[in-house]
């Protein structure tokens, strides 16, 4: 939309966009009005990308690489986006790998044990049934645990502390911690590979679609302000950051487009389809993994939440000041129950994702998950301080933690240094925000 | 103008106490449309604590409040909203990390059709109301953190007119502020008045107050010393009130007055 408003009706009410001072890299930023926090930590993402890219000689930057990094990730920033809301109200939850482990092993019973003798092996309601069972749990135990820390007044981090305790017993509990194996056909398409990928046209499709909506939320960001007459980003930012927008949606699409379903999974399903099987292989796109696109519009729900309902504003006004909520009106303690019972469902999600991806649900599923879900939302500005963090951080910040790891699989490192470096990274990112955060002030 | 039958407030032998301390010993005090009163006393007079009873914060453990000459049920801050009662709060209650706007309207949102926040809605009506009270006021879509106190008080303000509150509580408004800025609060206040809005100021100093009101209520220890015309008494003889409980002749004397030998 041509914009020829602009620079008549709002000099009146310019709030602090659009003033020509500083140089020309401020001005791009004011001007986009880029979250620059948000920008950092993608450069941090794309230094530790590049790293690692050199030091495995060209290991790194793959798309079957950075394919696997994405499912990889898929699971704990599911959960990091709960966990913003969270610790945004100075709370915490240290039961998230314990719930999952319950969840997840429900679900593994419903579809394993439970339903084939309800419905018949392979019903094609067995997913939805075991998945729907997985999330009223992990709600209910969400629910519970929230009600404790609202209505009994013990602290979070206790009564989470014993749900760590707790939901892991309850998991091993549930089948005498034998491991439930195989999962439901369909279920199983929650956790990627070759069969629970989109494949390349769909994958165009999501990416399109994606272009158009970040098109249309620029458009319609514009003219509601337009119609308030409020000060609006100069026409070139507005384009500059559609099109940064779409750029990194196609690349996204196309680098999960280039990684091919691997040489045997093609022949089968050429011989299954009686393709014959050319010579110079078949190619058959993986395209975006479902439990991508799960965790993506996890983060795009939980977004929507957490800045576009009263609810989410509630979840942040409480962190910000819990005593002028209060006096606000605002029902504190059914806040926190509906933000646990939140996290408790994404749990169940997560859980959904990793007994999928595993092809089974045993006792051990999401042990440490809780603290890697947390340093996911702390290096992505979450601060524990509560009534700052964003949900798109925290899931960068899972990505993140998972590169390190991922990259340090690659290079060979062991296990126990592994763990060195991501806990040393994990606390020379929340200091470097301190610094951050001090000078912005 | 304030000469009505029925005061918009009435509390009635209120009392309250802490841990078997009387915070609030049979308390009473009453408040007229377009009406300033001043609570006065020391700090731990019980000042706060009478009036945190009528905004919701505490409940009385005796006594009963009256709004409009009818028994009112206020168990909590939001039934105090039922009542039109608004409160100020000397610690600036506002949420830091969020704007004006959210500030303004934190509780009661607007929300567009499908449910969703009108963010739009509620920033262009708060640069209406801030356009009023405050016009240099620019950071709207800055956290209130970022602000100045009387930025912040401003801000605290504008959310009690905006929910067109019929009685104001404000505790001391102008504590956090500079001479500019409470000026600027003393004339906001007068034009309150004018709208019929009753409006309670809680201060220990008198000087902040007393032109603003049209009477002042004392509290000493937990009680009502006395109440007075601003206009029958000097600011010397309340000053005496508030430090000795000693009640000058243009006053009428309540429960906590020193006994006369």
């Amino acid at each position: 939309m041509a914009d020829t408003a602009h620079s008549t009706t709002n000099s009146t009410t310019s709030g602090g966009t659009g003033q020509a001072d500083g140089n020309l890299v401020a001005r791009f930023f004011r001007a986009t009005e880029i979250d620059t926090r948000l920008l950092g930590m993608i450069g941090a993402l794309l230094i530790i990308w590049v790293g690692f890219h050199i030091m495995t000689g060209g290991l790194f930057l793959t798309p079957r690489n950075l394919w696997f990094l994405s499912v990889q990730t898929a699971s704990v920033a599911v959960m990091a986006t709960g966990m913003v809301l969270v610790i945004v109200t100075r709370n915490i939850d240290l039961s998230v790998g314990s719930i999952l482990g319950f969840t997840g092993m429900i679900m593994g019973v419903l579809q394993a044990q439970f339903l084939p003798q309800v419905l018949g092996f392979n019903h094609p309601a067995t997913w939805a049934i075991a998945l729907a069972g997985g999330l009223i749990v992990g709600g209910l135990i969400g629910a519970f645990q929230g009600a404790i820390i609202a209505f009994l007044n013990v602290p979070s981090f206790i009564v989470t502390l014993g749900g760590l305790l707790v939901w892991r017993g309850a998991t091993w509990y549930v089948t005498s911690g034998q491991t439930v194996a195989p999962m439901d056909a369909n279920f199983r398409l929650m956790g990627g590979g070759a069969d629970g990928s989109i494949g390349a046209t769909w994958s165009w499709i999501v990416g399109i679609l994606a272009c158009l909506a970040i098109v249309a939320a620029i458009i319609n960001g514009r003219r509601q302000r337009k119609r308030f007459h409020f000060p609006r980003r100069p026409i070139w930012a507005e384009y500059v950051l559609a099109a940064l927008g779409c750029i990194i949606v196609l690349g996204v699409v196309s680098i999960a487009n280039d990684y091919y379903w691997p040489i045997n999974i093609a022949r089968r399903y050429a011989e299954a389809n009686s393709i014959p099987w050319p010579e110079s292989g078949l190619f058959i796109s993986h395209g975006i993994a479902v439990p991508v696109l799960i965790a993506i519009a996890a983060g795009i729900v939980m977004t929507f939440i957490a800045t576009r309902l009263r609810f989410g504003r509630y979840v942040f006004a409480i962190g910000g000041n819990p005593e002028a909520a209060e006096l606000a009106g605002i029902k504190t303690r059914w806040v926190t129950v509906k933000i646990f019972a939140l996290m408790g469902i994404l749990c169940a999600i997560a859980a959904a994702i990793s007994t999928a991806r595993l092809n089974a649900a045993t006792n051990a599923q999401g042990e440490l998950d809780e603290l890697y879900t947390i340093a996911a939302a702390v290096i992505g500005g979450t601060s524990l301080s509560g009534g700052v963090g964003t949900i798109a951080g925290a899931m960068l910040g899972a990505l993140l933690m998972q590169s390190l790891q991922s990259g340090m699989v690659l290079l060979g490192i062991d296990t126990p240094f592994q763990r060195i470096v991501v806990g040393a990274v994990l606390v020379l990112a929340v200091w470097l925000d301190t610094v951050y955060r001090a000078k912005a002030k | 103008m304030t000469e009505q039958t029925t005061p918009l407030v009435e509390m009635k032998n209120i009392s309250i106490s802490f841990g078997g301390i009387h915070a609030v010993e049979n308390a009473s005090v009453d408040l007229f449309p377009g009406e300033v009163v001043a609570l006065l006393g020391h700090n731990g007079a019980g000042k706060s604590t009478l009036i945190k009873i009528l905004s919701g914060a505490y409940r009385r453990d005796e006594g009963e409040i009256l709004i409009n000459g009818e028994p009112a049920d206020i168990r909590n801050p939001r039934d105090a909203k039922k009542y039109g009662i608004e409160t100020i709060y000397q610690t600036l209650a506002v949420a830091d990390n969020v704007d004006a706007a959210a500030n303004l309207y934190l509780g009661r949102e607007l929300r567009t059709k499908w449910g969703t926040l009108d963010d739009v809605a509620m920033e262009a009506s708060t640069r209406e109301v801030m356009g009023r009270l405050n016009p240099n006021f620019r950071r709207f879509k800055e956290p209130v953190k970022a602000l100045s106190g009387g930025q912040r008080q401003s801000v605290a303000i504008a959310r009690a007119i905006l929910f067109d509150a019929r009685i104001l509580i404000m505790d001391e408004p102008t504590a956090a502020l500079g001479p500019q800025e409470t000026a600027q609060v003393g004339d906001l206040i007068k034009q309150l008045k004018r709208e019929g809005i009753g409006i309670f100021l809680i201060s220990h100093d008198i000087h902040d107050v007393f032109d603003l009101a049209d009477r002042v209520f004392v509290m000493k220890n937990g009680k009502v010393v006395g109440h007075a015309r601003t206009g029958d008494v000097t600011k010397d003889e309340v000053l005496g009130m508030i430090i000795l409980g000693k009640v000058p002749p243009g006053a009428s004397p309540g429960p906590g007055a020193m006994k006369m030998a």
